[in-house]
């Protein structure tokens, strides 16, 4: 058994939020940076050069990247040989994104109840994901998810006859009626397969994986790249004004399924593919 | 064709400007999203008048995040403009000439947007950082209470948009994809 305090979960959370809401990963910058060499339209080039100057301001005057700094999504990658001590888990999570979405400046876009919608003023609570995995580590994930974005997304339950063809529909009809509302260049997640939200999960999940880094399953990986290129030909292009820069991954998940069944999953996510991991 | 206009927008300013067109804008500019909306909407049902004059204005569908010290707004970057199609139309029958969003508009709103010779603007989605910064000041004006939601007063210098659709009715969103769709 390894112990952890729970107020490093808190403080961690807390740096993450503004981390990811300032920088982007490694992989995504790269993303956007070649996407300014290979646009081929002119006022797509130009956005695309426009989006690099915002990184640049967000990062060095300390203003986040997009104004929607979301609500804040946790993916807690639990070891079972941990074991938690001085509070409550879920209470030290939330009590992470307070601090950092009150102390960093952050956008507080969290309504307490969706028909009544009063601003919770904090941006709590967060969305938490749990995931018991061997070891004594918890790995955390931080991926604020705005809302432009997390509007267009959608679930088909297909039939299991629609095969391999329904889930390419299904993906480009997303993207196409998503447009220039989702803020595209987009990263697009996947998940097929599981159940109705299961696969909605795997979708959601999907766009933490660094989008150069391909599905390890042969024909998932041969998926992802022809839907990249199908969505890519759409002529949807940066800020949906035309161009060959639409989505910059198409990153699929997939999971055993039913036999009647063919959950299809697709998280839309804009340029601001947020997120910060951390190993504690 | 870049251009350098004036907010509020002249009859003829609104006019002259085309879909395609590089537009930056200097003068003031007013905030609101869906809460504010919703109640101007039901403000004007009350025969109650709104915050500010809709003659010849621009409101920009933004709710920032909090500015930090030394600075008059956080990140400014738009919001999803459909949001606010269903309540749109009033508002430019009033007068409003401009707004400033992204994504796409109802059949409505750009009928209304004809009807009244107004501009519908997108500012780059995402790109909050560096549109604050030709933001030179910002006050809250209605619906405080609102948090980021609240009508605010902007003054702004060269600040970036694009047209999407014009005063005719040509809409960029549909003849730029066409352009480069390769299906
Ligand atoms: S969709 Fe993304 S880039 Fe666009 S406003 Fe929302 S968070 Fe920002």
């Amino acid at each position: 058994m390894r112990t952890i305090q729970v107020s490093q979960i808190t403080d961690a959370i807390k740096e993450m939020c503004i981390e990811a809401n300032h920088f982007l990963t490694p992989d995504m910058d790269e993303a956007m940076k070649c996407a300014v060499t290979s646009e081929e339209a002119p006022l797509g080039k130009q956005i695309l050069n426009q989006l690099q100057d915002n990184l640049k301001i967000a990062g060095a005057d300390m203003i986040p990247i997009c104004q929607d700094t979301g609500m804040a999504v946790i993916f807690m990658e639990i070891g079972q040989e941990v074991h938690f001590e001085g509070g409550i888990l879920e209470d030290a999570i939330n009590e992470g994104v307070r601090r950092g979405y009150v102390d960093g400046f952050l956008r507080k876009s969290v309504v307490a109840d969706p028909i009544y919608r009063d601003n919770t003023k904090d941006n709590t609570p967060a969305i938490i994901h749990y995931e018991m995995v061997p070891g004594d580590k918890v790995k955390i994930t931080v991926a604020p998810k705005g809302f432009g974005s997390e509007n267009m997304s959608r679930v088909f339950m297909l039939k299991p006859a629609d095969g391999i063809e329904g889930v390419k529909n299904a993906i480009l009809t997303a993207v196409k009626d998503a447009g220039p509302n989702a803020c595209p260049p987009m990263v697009v997640g996947v998940g097929v397969g599981g159940t109705f939200e299961k696969c909605a999960l795997m979708a959601k999940k999907a766009l933490t994986r660094p989008v150069n880094e391909r599905s390890s399953i042969p024909y998932v990986k041969e998926l992802e790249e022809e839907m990249l290129a199908k969505i890519n030909a759409t002529g949807i292009g940066p800020g949906g004004l035309g161009g060959t820069t639409t989505a910059l991954a198409v990153n699929i998940n997939t999971y055993p399924t039913h036999i009647a069944g063919l959950p299809v999953g697709i998280n839309i996510c804009c340029h601001v593919n947020r997120h910060a991991v951390r190993e504690i | 064709m870049d251009q350098y206009i004036q907010v509020p927008l002249s009859n003829e300013d609104a006019e002259k400007l085309s879909a395609g067109d590089y537009v930056y804008l200097s003068g003031v500019i007013y905030t609101a999203r869906d809460a504010a909306h919703k109640r101007m909407y039901e403000a004007l049902g009350r025969g109650e008048s709104l915050p500010m004059d809709m003659d010849r204005n621009v409101i920009y569908y933004m709710g920032p995040s909090p500015a930090r010290q030394g600075r008059p707004i956080g990140s400014a970057g738009p919001t999803t403009s459909s949001r606010m199609d269903k309540y749109a139309p009033s508002l430019l029958d009033l007068g409003l000439k401009g707004m400033i969003g992204k994504g796409k508009r109802s059949e409505a709103v750009k009928d209304a947007i004809v009807r009244n010779k107004a501009v519908y603007f997108a500012a780059v989605g995402g790109a909050g950082a560096l549109l604050s910064k030709s933001i030179l000041s910002s006050e809250v004006i209605a619906y405080d209470d609102l948090g980021t939601e609240a009508i605010r007063r902007l003054e702004v210098k060269d600040f970036p948009v694009i047209v999407v659709i014009d005063s005719k009715g040509n809409n960029l969103y549909e003849t730029a994809i066409k352009e480069y769709c390769k299906e």
